[in-house]
């Protein structure tokens, strides 16, 4: 079909009307539309086919018909409607009427907390998709936009990747398609099913925000693409030295040329952006200067033979990047119940390879009410809690890198326990049976309520005992 | 509208009876067998009542090349199990049996899908559909947007690209896939009653002819009961531990 004409104002595709143009590109003109017994705020995609366009546009808004239809949440504009693809192809999907990222960019360059808590809400909508087994592969600041609570919402599927459904792009193109700024290593060797690619995107927009400009410009060529595979970015703080060493580790570790190097979730990152305090600081947070020539040369080499990987489903490999919750109660008691909680979270770090473990305890204000409450006591409450979290998780014998410690204030136990895995991706809690701590009777079965409440799975770890007949 | 498109049953009784109760509790309402209704399998007549009976309510039937076989020829063509099964089939069948055998067409088309046992280049021929080059042979011959076919025992769905050759699409049981309209398709929707891919669940698929979502299913059945029956009725052994196996 073509469009040399666009549709007027005021006239009705499939019985919505057409209300005002809020964008043309090169590819596609967007309107807002309204139709009667829909309330939501809407906008109507009409792919621009006339002659000389590029193929890209008639794929990549099939791709989008497929995969939009197939997304839900608060991460990514509803689908209302999509026309027959032989007929009169659109696309209706809910008007999200907040700002881009792109508009943030445009105000010059942002302090870094703020920047840091604009892209641990994109890292949040990010992992939502990777959970419902899509890969983005054009992430850029012009397709997250913001909802009035501060939710970010990422648009444009058109290159997007759902592991369930033919891969369109795949097949039509026989070279690396996406932004010459924001692409991935993975996808210049033509690899596009892994949810860390959009994670490396994520770090290029990170770097903008924190250093002003694009880590490896806007390359338009091959050979331009090609010099990802081995050159690395000049660290934030070479270029705004007053970039904290936190925000740097972050930045680089989603930089990481290597898929393995990377962070393995956006769940992850999220996490360290929100956490600053409990980001495990590397060579990386200390870098001044890129590699040296001899390790350009060497990687230079070695991307003459390296090839796309082999694909697994998001999904697959989130699991083995799972964030594990350990609740732990403060002071620790019984030795043999830690001791099997110990075993649970052993058995769950070698099962997934790139798992964390968050050990956190709750504190309660009717613990330091009944003691004289200063600062003091609840300071020393805090750290005694720390320590006795860390003495427990000694024995796993983890990687720094791998394990958290977090210390929550709050009058219910499990309702902590419950808020902090809502917001930080936790896939499983490991919590000790009910006790018998007079504090335990007091407040009722913690693990209950959080088995019957929580968002992800939930071991309740027992004590073996000798059977009894 | 949903449609349940079935196919290669080979008198399993046991497989028909699961998936036709499985597509009628996704709400199918309209179903096609795409040929093959016996052969290998020890209930032929019980499966042909099942099928004629559905498509005097108005199913679509097309004929396979066991259907073919189990009428007349010397099969001479077809692996020895395969063939012993024939022979023995033709001894079970009666007049009815034979006369609704008879009237299957080897094509059927409504609106834009095509069902077709085989290839729908010349389908008398049976060719198999083992890669996207046939499957292109296929999707160009056939009048239709969707085409439907059997005979090769794997699931799997093949589509064209506005340039180039035919790609291939290995689906993943119960997803729902969008077959735009804006390409022509076709799926195999594997068997219900020898499944080949290691796996000894039926396959079938359902399309939602409104708004053209395929979503192939597989539905385990008692198939130690099947392949007992088939010792029964001394039938080659292979074809009862085929069942057990899935492959």
């Amino acid at each position: 079909m073509s469009m040399e004409k666009l549709p007027a104002i005021g006239s009705e595709i499939d019985g919505f009307k057409l209300l005002e143009r809020v964008y043309e590109g090169g590819m596609a003109v967007i309107y807002r539309v309204s139709k009667i017994g829909f309330d939501l705020p809407m906008v109507m995609k009409l792919p621009k086919l006339g002659f000389g366009n590029h193929p890209a546009c008639y794929v990549g808004f099939e791709v989008e018909q497929m995969i939009l239809a197939r997304l839900s949440g608060p991460h990514v504009p509803a689908f209302i409607a999509k026309g027959d693809m032989a007929v009169q192809p659109f696309l209706v999907m809910e008007f999200i009427d907040g700002p881009s990222l792109h508009d943030y960019l445009d105000r010059g360059s942002a302090n870094f907390d703020a920047a840091a808590s604009w892209i641990a809400t994109v890292a949040d909508a990010l992992h939502d998709l990777h959970r419902q087994n899509v890969v983005h592969l054009d992430l850029k600041p012009a397709n997250i936009l913001f909802r009035a609570d501060g939710t970010a919402v990422v648009i444009d599927y058109g290159l997007a990747r759902h592991a369930h459904l033919p891969d369109l792009i795949e097949e039509s193109f026989h070279s690396a398609v996406g932004t010459g700024a924001y692409i991935s290593p993975e996808q210049i060797l033509l690899s596009r099913c892994d949810p860390r690619s959009d994670i490396f995107a994520l770090g290029i927009i990170l770097y903008q925000f924190v250093v002003g400009r694009l880590p490896f410009g806007n390359p338009t060529t091959a050979s331009g693409f090609r010099k990802r595979l081995y050159r690395e970015p000049m660290p934030p703080r070479a270029l705004r030295e007053e970039t904290p060493p936190w925000l740097q580790e972050i930045i680089l570790h989603c930089l990481e040329i290597e898929l393995s190097a990377r962070y393995a979730s956006a769940a992850q990152v999220a996490f360290d952006l929100m956490h600053r305090d409990q980001v495990i600081l590397t060579e990386r947070s200390r870098r001044l200067k890129v590699a040296g020539f001899f390790t350009v040369a060497k990687r230079w080499y070695a991307a003459l033979s390296s090839k796309a990987i082999t694909c697994t489903d998001p999904l697959v490999h989130l699991s083995s990047a799972s964030h594990i919750v350990v609740a732990l109660e403060i002071p620790l008691a019984d030795e043999k119940l830690l001791q099997s909680m110990r075993e649970f979270a052993r058995r769950a770090v070698s099962a997934d390879a790139h798992c964390r473990i968050t050990c956190v305890t709750v504190l309660t204000p009717s613990i330091l009410d009944e003691e004289d409450q200063s600062r003091d006591l609840a300071n020393n409450l805090y750290t005694q809690a720390l320590l006795e979290m860390r003495h427990w998780a000694q024995l796993l014998q983890l990687s720094p890198e791998k394990i958290r410690f977090h210390v929550l204030e709050a009058n219910d136990p499990a309702d902590a326990l419950l808020q902090f895995s809502r917001t930080n991706h936790v896939d499983q809690i490991i919590m000790g049976a009910r006790g018998s701590s007079a504090l335990r009777r007091i407040l009722g079965s913690v693990s209950a309520k959080v088995a019957a409440a929580a968002p992800c799975n939930v071991t309740v770890v027992r004590v073996p005992r000798a059977q009894v007949i | 509208m949903k449609l349940a498109i079935l196919s290669d049953i080979h008198s399993n009784l046991e497989a028909l009876q699961a998936c036709l109760k499985h597509a009628k509790q996704q709400g199918a309402v309209q179903f096609a067998f795409v040929g093959d209704l016996v052969g290998y399998g020890a209930d032929p007549v019980a499966c042909i009542e099942i099928v004629a009976g559905m498509a005097q309510q108005g199913a679509i039937v097309v004929r396979g090349n066991h259907d073919d076989a189990a009428l007349s020829g010397l099969c001479e063509t077809m692996e020895l199990s395969a063939r012993e099964a024939i022979y023995w089939t033709r001894k079970q069948l009666g007049a009815s049996e034979r006369t609704f055998m008879r009237s299957l067409p080897l094509l059927a088309q409504q609106e834009d899908m095509l069902f077709v046992h085989a290839c729908a280049v010349a389908p008398e021929q049976w060719t198999y559909i083992t890669g996207p080059t046939q499957a292109g042979h296929c999707m160009r011959a056939s009048k239709a947007r969707f085409t439907f076919s059997g005979h090769v025992h794997q699931p799997t769905l093949y589509y064209q690209s506005p340039k180039g050759k035919p790609q291939v699409f290995y689906p993943i049981p119960g997803v729902a896939i969008p077959l735009l309209t804006s390409r022509k398709w076709l799926a195999i929707v594997g068997s219900v009653g020898q499944p080949r891919d290691a796996n000894p669940a039926s396959s079938y698929t359902i399309f939602d002819c409104k708004h053209h979502n395929l979503t192939y299913y597989r539905v385990p059945y008692d198939h130690a009961s099947t392949a007992r029956k088939i010792l029964a009725a001394e039938l080659p052994a292979i074809l009862a531990q085929r069942l057990v196996r899935g492959h």
